[in-house]
């Protein structure tokens, strides 16, 4: 899957987007955050605050139960504040 | 039709309503909103506004669809900056065109709230103690609930 960050999470990160293999036990944008948060104490740092995070699926808003695969292009961001 | 263009260049609002004007006698109503940096302390050095390029487009897309799903729109042009901005500068660009001015007032109001809680865009403020991104508003997302 191609990961892309922004705002926040991405400096937290500290890489704007990254291609990773989408684990068989992960099928879910909630279990996609546990996955990552798992990665290293970056991670779990950036992706602490579920409340504040917002996540898209091939560019569409998605919610935490959204299904995902390992073709998807899934972004993680902050609330939005454009306008 | 409802045009979306996502830009760092700056927009002319006058050049944007002649445009859309141009040639056509059916409409009866123009309503425009800008928005632009503000800085009400003096200590705004420069906004950059970061954006998901594809998604923002699709975004902007998407509500400008549902705008003129729901009112009778002549024409509708949504134009917003990326970049780093200076206080004073235009960030956003909302036109509706309608025969009456009830309904250009309600799409651009609509238009500006779905913007405000759906476009993918971040404001990072620098001012002289360092740089911080926006914290977004929930009274941006109750807005939504002006709109069954």
């Amino acid at each position: 899957m191609q990961l892309i960050y922004f705002a926040w999470v991405k400096e937290r990160i500290g890489k704007s987007e990254e291609v990773l293999h989408l684990p068989d036990h992960v099928g879910t944008v909630a279990e996609l955050l546990d996955y990552l948060s798992g990665i290293n104490e970056i991670y779990a740092h950036a992706l602490s605050n579920r409340a504040m995070l917002r996540v898209a699926v091939n560019q569409t808003h998605v919610g935490l139960d959204h299904a995902v695969k390992d073709t998807d292009e899934i972004a993680i961001f902050p609330p939005v504040t454009g306008g | 039709m409802a045009t979306v263009l996502v830009q760092e260049a700056d927009f002319d609002i006058g050049a944007e309503i002649a445009a859309l004007r141009a040639g056509r006698t059916d409409i009866g109503a123009i309503v425009s909103f800008t928005g632009t940096v503000r800085d009400l302390d003096g200590g705004l050095k420069a906004m950059t506004l970061e954006h998901y390029p594809g998604m923002t487009e699709a975004e902007l897309a998407r509500i400008a669809t549902e705008a003129e799903a729901r009112w009778p729109l002549q024409g509708c042009r949504i134009i917003h900056r990326f970049g780093r901005l200076l206080p004073g500068d235009q960030i956003v660009l909302v036109i509706t065109l309608s025969a009456h001015r009830q309904a250009a007032f309600e799409a651009a109001d609509f238009l500006m709230d779905f913007l405000k809680s759906k476009a993918p865009f971040w404001k990072k403020e620098e001012t002289e103690g360092g740089a911080e991104w926006v914290a977004a508003k929930d009274s941006d997302t109750d807005a939504l609930d002006r709109w069954p």
